[in-house]
């Protein structure tokens, strides 16, 4: 087969529900996508840490401290899991870091903003890993196999951290006045940030990665399926949605919302959200301080720092 | 180049004994040590695994022969679902029926 047979023969494959393993020879520019996709997903787990972790040594009792460090070490774990799926597609691990704290790759935009208070861990792990599952579940079935097993094992550790988060938040909501009041000060401002994190609406007949079933579901399904799944439970706690548009239009069969800040999304993507240049300033630091570690297990590194 | 830290290391699980050990991911590790470091913290730090292999990646020896395994011929005869006998038992019951089969001795 010539390289255009072979080409076209891959794409039949794939969209035919077709899988892909680590070994297979795939066209470049599915690669490509796949690589993208992949490292980003990668840096948010990574970088999703952060805002968490600021509340470890503040957390109110020991079993809640136990659980936090144990989030932020699966979290840590996913993104080790995913660098690893990603690094069989062709990039060094090395340079996958050295672009991240170089600000040439992106993270997701939720975990670019401050953690004020302990309502913030309940909402964080609560709603922020309800959006991410609901679109980590849709990638089980990517046609990249080994993302896809990835993504199962990711799955089944996340269900934990919501469980952890609603229980976080239960718990405040079954509290005092000044702790529900602190919860709705979190929701209020998690709420924009969570509306954008799926991303802009996209066209399913030009969007390359669900073409290619790299994903499953586009944005706008994905953020309809959360809110069918999580605006109800927000409700039913005596909790307010601060979107005086939000409702379920049952005529469309699909939640009407004010359209989210997309300037803010871009903007806090590319590196100008309130805490990115601070975390990744942190991350940086973080890895001068653990270097000697590195060089003591797998020798002096042998990839050029950025 | 290939440095020995960028070897890698396929994990294989047990969930529960008795199980079949099943693929559960890889691991990139400079030795068999840190491989095992690694797979603990992966796959063996929510009591999902009853045993936990390590193997190098290297060391796996793979059948490519697509004619055996993904063979162009029909070989339904060698697997249950090459017979379907639904409509056939269907007849020789009937056939049965009609011409009376033997009464069995009590």
């Amino acid at each position: 087969m010539n390289d255009q047979a072979l080409t076209d023969a891959f794409y039949a494959h794939v969209m035919g529900g077709g899988k892909v393993e680590a070994d297979d020879w795939m066209p470049d520019d599915y690669r490509a996508a796949l690589l993208k996709f992949v490292e980003m997903h990668a840096n948010s787990e990574l970088m999703g840490v952060l805002p968490e972790r600021e509340w470890i040594l503040r957390a109110p009792t020991l079993r809640r401290k136990l659980a936090l460090t144990s989030k932020v070490q699966d979290e840590v774990g996913h993104a080790q899991l995913l660098y690893r799926v990603a690094e069989d597609l062709g990039k060094p691990r090395e340079q996958m870091l050295a672009d991240l704290l170089a600000g040439k790759t992106k993270f997701h935009n939720v975990f670019h903003y401050p953690t004020r208070s302990w309502g913030d861990v309940g909402i964080i792990a609560w709603l922020v890993d309800a959006a991410a599952i609901v679109s980590q579940q849709a990638l089980r079935d990517s046609s990249y196999a080994p993302y896809a097993r990835t993504m199962k094992k990711i799955c089944w550790e996340e269900s934990v951290h919501i469980m952890h988060g609603r229980d976080v938040v239960l718990t405040l909501m079954n509290g005092t006045d000044a702790q529900r009041a602190m919860v709705q000060e979190a929701l209020d401002r998690w709420w924009g940030p969570l509306m954008q994190m799926h991303g802009p609406k996209t066209d399913p007949a030009t969007d390359r990665d669900l073409i290619w079933k790299i994903k499953s579901k586009h944005n706008e399904q994905l953020r309809q399926e959360f809110l069918s799944i999580y605006v109800p439970r927000i409700l039913e706690l005596g909790l307010t949605i601060p979107d005086p548009a939000l409702r379920y239009d049952q005529a469309e069969g699909r939640w009407q919302y004010t359209e989210p800040d997309w300037d803010e999304l871009r903007s806090v993507v590319t590196g100008h959200g309130p805490m990115s240049q601070q975390r990744l300033e942190f991350r940086r630091t973080s890895r001068d301080d653990t270097q000697w570690v590195r060089d003591a297990i797998i020798g002096p590194a042998t990839v050029a720092a950025a | 180049m290939s440095e020995p830290q960028d070897r890698v290391w396929e994990v294989f699980r047990q969930e529960a004994e008795g199980d079949p050990m099943v693929h559960g991911g890889s691991v990139r590790a400079p030795d068999e040590e840190l491989a095992l470091h690694y797979a603990r913290e992966f796959y063996g730090r929510r009591q999902e695994s009853h045993r936990l292999w390590v193997v190098a990646r290297d060391s796996i020896v793979e059948l490519d022969d697509p004619d055996l395994l993904d063979p162009p011929f029909d070989r339904s005869h060698k697997r249950p679902g090459g017979y379907i006998i639904k409509h056939k038992l269907e007849a020789a019951k009937a056939r049965a029926a009609t011409t009376g089969a033997p009464e069995v001795e009590e």
